[in-house]
């Protein structure tokens, strides 16, 4: 069965990156264009792994991963954060909230799929 | 969908962006400090650099991260937003823009000028920001990324730090780029010592797939202590009680062994012991029951002073550096330890909802869903829609000339046909109809631009940004308004001292305002300028023989001669205004797109331009006349009414000239036959009818046409492609019997009878 990836980004550009990129890895995706967004579309898209932006209007990154670990059945989903944000601060702010891991763009679509193997069973 | 085409949604995007953070600018510009503003102008800039990273478009990159980062300094309140940061930032984001147009399109930046603003804003980003803290923070960590290998001597092996207990337990604290110790990379078996926190499984973190992911580096032996495992009735299912010791063979390197636990790093105690060759398997034997090395940063909160005047002594300064790194650390897993309450993070996440639920009503006023699509896409359904009307209009007609009673059912749905087809087709014409906004947006720069050039103060205000107009209008309406906006600062507005002088502020004003009236766009576009000079004008028409030296004119009349061909008020040609395209080019393109354009000016106060536009090219609703012999359409919205003339109404005025009374006013009689040269003397009024039309400036008309057919919306096809400019007609249509109308160009008409009629014939004539 497919890997169902939740990707959360306002960027247009990189929405349809990481649509391409998960797509031709054999990834199922679902999109959502913000934290409320992905938020609603938590429960039906039912991921079994989140990308998200870090700076995002209405909800950002922090507060989405934050969402999403309240949530009792998703409280253990890996969650990487995908965000040109390299520096230690803002890493440890999204660790605080709860992401698993991190991917540091430029979007390299090596990376991407690298460390959602291995965060994913 | 290949790169190219995100490539191009990219570009898309930016031009997005590029107006949000335009607008978000100009809105702190005019005092406003919501917080949300500056996020948005962030996010903007910070989607661009995103974006362009990812395509390797390093200039736009480089600039957009010095932006970034100045706004991040507002962002934070460690820079105000005054006045002189934000006309700062507002030229960086049309060097931004500059910047994307020649990612996209080629060609090349004033590469002085952004070089320039990169230092403004660099020097903003400084300047304002508190010295110590913002420079020191991030090199701490960068100098201990450079070397990890180092650092692992400085940490402790075991919770009682003496000077003999330094064990090579390297940690790093970024990413794992840096050069390794000679000695370690040698070695290709290492022994991991991996202890799992609670916080590890709670972050989404899974030990299995760590360890399954070193087990892909090389072969490996895999031990599990499970020593820590409490009586079931005493378990906490939440805790970590594993810890893993692993030998592992690799030739990929301690980064590569590293690189596995990054996500983990923080959670976990971890230990990796580059061997000697041959000893990995013996040491992994060696220590059963494994001994779980504790590398518990925590225990070191409070005796900090210890380890670090231990290091001191012991090793370089160097390595005292990165001690202090690692008590950075150190605080930081005691922060997170103590967040690990259950207490505490319920509360957190909590507080968390709450600040999302406020989110979330802050955006119920966002935009509604929408979808992008290609405008390709659009015109062909307009095209087809097109087609329909015209195949309604015929099916109409067919069955209106083999059916004379009308009241068969094929006519009442016929009628409900044509009424469908006319909703289909507004419904189509709503999806081309676009904001004005963009447009607008892109005059503020350059209102921004001539200030800079004229060193005038200038403010421009917008109105109604958000009318619709179609597509294809907006589009060709930057051109005629960049040309406007020009003549209005560099001629319009006066200069600082001057405008003190006559007891107005320094700042001059420019505003641009759109609105719908009857079924039409009208721009206006005013000044607080000095107004037009008319004895200037004047003067400047006789000397280009425009008008006769004794020409009795309004005062209207002198302000719309500035919109004849050649003419210029300015003294000299200036760098601006004068890039020989006058107003009277300006007048042409908007009467291209259907519309109109009128001046009023008070001396003194300023001058008020206002353009008249159809809100689409692509139908009207016209009146179907014939005028001999030939079938024209008249635009309906130029009509006021129509009218059966009397004889004893019409007034022979001149040689030529007739006017018609209406209703105790004067209005001139043009016979459209007459003008168009479809006959050589002017028709018997009484026979006609008169289309009493309003022409922008003009006042009013009264144009003689044969006969009245109907009224009927047309779909417009443009004869410019195959025939040119043809002075008199707008544009030609189908009609429902299949024949080519022509659409009359009323002002065109009006004009020409006001006197411009030799110069229309002549063409007309040529054109024949």
């Amino acid at each position: 069965m497919k890997k169902k990836v939740l990707t959360v980004d306002d960027s247009r550009t990189i929405r349809n990156m990481l649509l391409v990129t998960l797509n031709n890895a054999g990834f199922e995706t679902i999109q959502a264009e913000d934290g409320i967004e992905g938020l609603e579309v938590l429960e039906d898209a039912n991921p079994d792994v989140i990308v998200t932006d870090i700076n995002m209007p209405r909800l950002d990154g922090f507060g989405f991963i934050e969402g999403v670990r309240k949530n009792e059945k998703f409280r253990a989903i890996p969650i990487l954060v995908l965000t040109t944000e390299s520096d230690a601060e803002k890493k440890n702010r999204a660790r605080q909230a709860g992401a698993t891991g991190w991917i540091v763009k430029p979007f390299d679509p090596t990376k991407l799929i690298d460390a959602i193997e291995r965060v994913t069973a | 969908m290949d790169m190219n085409e995100i490539k191009e949604i990219f570009f898309q995007e930016c031009e997005e962006q590029l107006a949000e953070l335009e607008s978000g600018l100009l809105r702190l510009n005019d005092g406003d400090r919501d917080p949300e503003t500056v996020n948005a102008v962030f996010r903007a800039v910070h989607s661009i650099k995103g974006g362009a990273g990812a395509f390797g478009l390093d200039d736009l990159v480089s600039f957009a991260h010095v932006f970034e980062t100045t706004l991040d300094c507002v962002r934070s309140n460690k820079l105000e937003p005054t006045q002189e940061v934000l006309k700062v930032m507002l030229k960086s984001a049309d060097v931004l823009a500059d910047l994307t147009n020649v990612a996209r399109d080629g060609g090349s930046v004033d590469q002085a000028r952004s070089a320039q603003l990169i230092r403004e804003l660099e020097a903003l980003a400084k300047g304002e920001a508190p010295p110590a803290a913002s420079a020191a923070e991030p090199a701490a960590p960068k100098a201990v990324a450079a070397k990890p290998a180092p650092v692992a001597k400085a940490a402790p092996v075991e919770p009682v730090v003496n000077e003999h207990g330094f064990a090579p337990v390297a940690f790093s604290f970024d990413d794992f780029g840096g050069d390794e110790d000679e000695a370690v990379s040698d070695l290709p078996a290492y022994d991991i010592v991996f202890k799992p926190k609670s916080e590890l499984y709670t972050k989404g973190n899974e030990a299995t797939l760590l360890l399954r992911d070193l087990s892909r580096l090389g072969e490996m032996s895999i031990h599990c202590n499970m020593d820590s495992l409490p009586p079931l009735d005493q378990m906490d299912p939440e805790a970590a009680y594993f810890s893993w010791k692993v030998s592992i063979k690799t030739d990929k390197g301690e980064d590569a062994v590293r690189s596995v636990f990054e996500f983990a790093e923080w959670d976990c105690d971890l230990e990796v012991t580059a061997m000697e060759t041959g000893e990995a398997s013996e040491s992994a034997s060696d220590d059963l029951p494994m001994q779980p090395v504790p590398f518990d940063l925590s225990a070191l909160d409070g005796d900090l002073d210890v380890p670090l005047g231990v290091v001191e002594e012991e090793e370089q300064i160097a390595a005292a550096q990165e001690a202090v790194a690692a008590a950075e650390t150190a605080s930081n897993v005691v922060q997170m330890a103590g967040n690990a309450s259950r207490a505490a993070a319920s509360e957190k996440s909590a507080a968390a909802a709450a600040a999302a639920q406020n989110n979330a009503q802050q955006a119920s006023s966002a935009a509604a869903p929408t979808i992008r699509v290609d405008l390709d896409r659009v015109d062909r359904l307009i095209n087809l829609v097109g087609e329909l009307v015209i195949n309604q209009a015929m099916l109409s007609q067919s069955v209106i000339e083999n059916d004379s009673n009308g009241v068969s059912s094929i006519n009442m749905g016929l009628e409900e046909l044509q009424q469908l087809t006319r909703e289909i087709q507004d419904s189509v014409m709503a999806i081309r109809a676009q904001p004005v906004k963009p447009v607008f947006q892109r005059m503020a720069r350059t209102v921004r631009e001539i200030a800079d050039i004229t060193g005038k103060s200038v403010r421009l205000v917008t109105e109604g940004e958000n009318t619709e107009v179609d597509k294809t209008v907006i589009d060709k309406l930057a051109e005629p308004l960049t040309h406007m906006i020009r003549n209005a600062v560099d001629h319009g507005l006066e200069m600082p001292e001057k405008r003190l002088a006559a007891g107005k502020s320094a700042e001059g004003t420019v505003k641009l305002t759109a609105k719908h009236r009857s079924g039409r766009i009208v721009i206006e576009l005013s000044d607080d300028g000095a107004g037009i000079n008319r004895e200037k004008v004047r003067q400047k028409a006789i000397d280009n023989d425009l008008i006769a030296a004794d020409a009795n004119l309004s005062d209207e009349e002198i302000d719309n001669l500035i919109f004849h061909a050649g003419f210029s008020t300015a003294d000299k040609v200036s760098d601006l205004s004068g890039r020989g395209v006058g107003m009277d080019v300006v007048k042409r393109s908007i009467q291209a797109l259907g519309g109109r354009i009128n001046i009023s000016s008070k001396p003194g106060h300023g001058s008020v331009f206002t353009m008249s536009l159809p809100l689409t090219l692509a139908v009207l609703d016209g009146m179907v006349v014939t005028v001999a012999g030939q079938t024209l359409v008249v635009p309906l919205t130029a009509i006021v009414e129509t009218l059966q003339p009397d004889a004893a109404a019409i007034h022979s005025f001149g040689a030529t000239q007739r006017l018609i009374s209406i209703r105790n006013s004067f209005c001139p009689l043009v016979d459209v036959g007459r003008i168009l040269n479809f006959r050589a003397t002017q028709a018997n009024p009484v026979e006609g009818v008169a289309l009493l039309v309003e022409s922008e400036g003009g006042g009013q008309r009264a144009l003689m046409v044969d006969a009245i057919q109907g009224q009927r919306q047309v779909v417009i096809k443009s004869l410019e492609a195959n025939y040119t400019h043809v002075p008199g007609i707008a544009a030609a249509t189908i009609l429902g019997d299949g024949r080519v109308a022509l659409i009359l160009d009323v002002d065109a008409v009006v004009s020409a009878s006001r006197g411009q009629s030799l110069q229309l014939e002549s063409s007309l004539a040529a054109a024949g």
